[in-house]
């Protein structure tokens, strides 16, 4: 039978919803047994958050000082002194997950699974590469332990209603000294995040400024949605780095996404074809973006979003 | 200080790779073979910090067939003082690259390595933090700003919540993101220098690497298309067609 032990991911005290889809993931294995891994400087809240998900059959926790940033040099070690009672252990396809999984599979000496997008059977797995032009169907060894990222985009979060016990671990493990937390800048502000938000609203190059991209700032802020980038409107600096959607910034799966102004280069409809419904506002009829979106309309974003605003406000 | 630099032989990004119809694999045989984007980022800064004066010794390291020399000689050409092709004529996955670069970490000594986040043909984004593990030392992933001074590294990484701020003894193992910097172009007679410079062929079985190719790929398939919608001609007509899908 499968064990499945799912490295938590949190910030500020808060899980994050990455977590709830890895659990839906991992229920995805026939009779899997879930554990939740909460590492942090102070665990019981984040605890009581996971407990409450659906499918999560134990919540383990450990706190430990040197948990108060998710450094996966501190976080690795941890995880590999409990991993040996699992069959699995998955972490969500995060930049925390990204970061933490592969240190933990090199020291067990298994291969990583990157970007899990469906699961087959115990072993088998879907994973897409050449950045989503090919997706394929990959097997681990039978009998070896599976560590796995999981696609956040791929699953719902499972959801809550769960009342899983919370029991503290102790780990005999020396902290290592030689990565050090300095700062975190974090962006957005208080507009919904731009990977769990239910609307997303995104700019590309055609708003033609940093100025003009405040439009869809208001537009997002109107609908109560995240906010996201093309590729080409963060290279030209009209968005910050971290709103960029796409194969090399963040892959999401909103109910409803919106690009404005946005041609829709492969790499950036790589990052949204997990969307529920797609609307594209551009006034080039022949751009890309329109092949996938479930609406469209031919329209100078300047006059459309205004117009839209108004219809809406 | 010695720099590290992995570069990994791939497509091309500007090749749309398409999956054969058997599903046997990907076409791409005779396309045109690049630089992994990212190495290529992460060899521009060995080359600038080397220029700054934090670096003595920029090494280009490659892992692939006889042709991956082509991917030294690029490095050769944009500035890499010399080459190590480690060659093999099968495809390796992540965990067997780590151990290959540990065993050139053993023997080369390096203050940094610097490899890409991930190679734009697997998507994996594992051999740098599987290096770093191996070697039990410090690792900074998705790099947008690198600098060194004296024996502590301080990495911004581009992290999902923002920009995050690492502080790693050396010797550590840094993974560059696509805003790190852009690299140099080459000129012809960056090509003609680098002809002189050092290469150096070993072949991987040669190491005494272990095998860590573990994971079996059965299937290829193109990705599932999303069908093509409706266009509305204006405003009102998208607000009716949103509110007909519950959307508003």
């Amino acid at each position: 039978m499968s064990k499945i032990l799912i490295i938590a991911e949190h910030l500020n005290g808060k899980l994050n919803p990455a977590t709830a889809k890895c659990v839906s993931c991992a229920s995805k294995i026939a009779g899997a047994e879930i554990h939740v891994l909460v590492l942090a400087t102070d665990p019981a809240a984040i605890a009581a958050e996971a407990a409450q998900i659906a499918g999560v059959a134990k919540v383990l926790t450990h706190a430990h000082a040197a948990n108060g940033n998710a450094l996966a040099a501190v976080y690795a070690p941890q995880v590999l002194a409990l991993a040996s009672g699992y069959s699995h252990v998955l972490g969500p396809s995060t930049t925390f997950g990204k970061d933490l999984m592969p240190r933990i599979a090199a020291k067990l000496g298994v291969s990583q699974v990157s970007d899990v997008m469906a699961v087959e059977d115990s072993h088998t797995f879907k994973r897409p590469i050449y950045a989503g032009n090919a997706i394929v169907t990959v097997k681990a060894p039978a009998g070896q332990l599976v560590v796995a990222t999981v696609r956040t985009a791929s699953f719902p979060a499972a959801p809550g209603g769960g009342s899983a016990p919370v029991e503290s671990v102790s780990i005999d493990f020396a902290a290592p000294t030689h990565t050090r937390f300095v700062g975190l800048e974090q962006g957005g502000g208080d507009r919904p995040d731009l990977q769990t938000a239910r609307v997303v609203v995104s700019g590309g190059r055609a708003l033609g400024s940093a100025d003009a991209f405040k439009l869809i700032y208001d537009f997002a802020d109107q609908l109560k949605a995240g906010v996201g980038a093309s590729r080409a409107a963060v290279d030209a600096g009209y968005a910050p780095n971290d709103m960029q959607v796409g194969q090399t910034g963040k892959i999401i799966a909103p109910e409803l996404y919106i690009a404005v102004g946005i041609s829709g280069a492969i790499q950036h409809l790589t990052g949204i074809k997990d969307a529920g419904t797609i609307v594209a506002i551009n006034k080039d009829a022949e751009a890309p973006i329109f092949e996938v979106a479930d609406i469209g309309l031919v329209g100078d974003l300047f006059k459309v979003v205004p117009e839209l605003m108004q219809a809406l406000g | 200080m010695k720099i590290l630099v992995g570069l990994k032989r791939v497509v091309d990004y500007t090749v749309r790779v398409q999956v054969k119809p058997d599903g046997s694999g990907v076409a791409i045989d005779g396309v045109k073979m690049s630089v992994n984007p990212f190495d290529e980022i992460a060899l521009e800064e060995a080359l600038r910090l080397r220029e700054a004066g934090k670096a003595t010794e920029v090494v280009v390291v490659s892992i692939g067939p006889q042709l991956a020399m082509q991917q030294i000689d690029s490095g050769l050409a944009m500035g890499a003082n010399r080459g190590i092709l480690v060659k093999t004529e099968q495809p390796i996955q992540p965990l067997t690259a780590a151990r290959v670069f540990q065993k050139l970490v053993e023997k080369e000594q390096p203050g940094l390595v610097l490899l890409g986040k991930q190679a734009i043909d697997d998507d994996a984004n594992q051999t740098a933090q599987m290096l770093a593990a191996l070697l039990d030392r410090p690792q900074a992933t998705f790099a947008s700003k690198v600098e060194v001074d004296g024996n502590v590294a301080r990495v911004t990484r581009e992290v999902d919540v923002g920009l995050e701020t690492l502080e790693v003894d050396l010797p550590a193992v840094v993974s560059v993101d696509l805003r790190l910097n852009t690299p140099r172009f080459i000129k012809l007679p960056d090509i003609m220098k680098a002809k002189s410079k050092p290469r150096e062929t070993l072949e991987l079985a040669s190491l005494g690497v272990e095998s860590g190719d573990h994971l079996v790929t059965t299937h290829y398939a193109p990705p599932p298309k999303r069908q093509k919608g409706v266009v509305v001609k204006d405003v009102p007509e998208l607000i009716g067609a949103l509110k007909a899908k519950g959307l508003l």
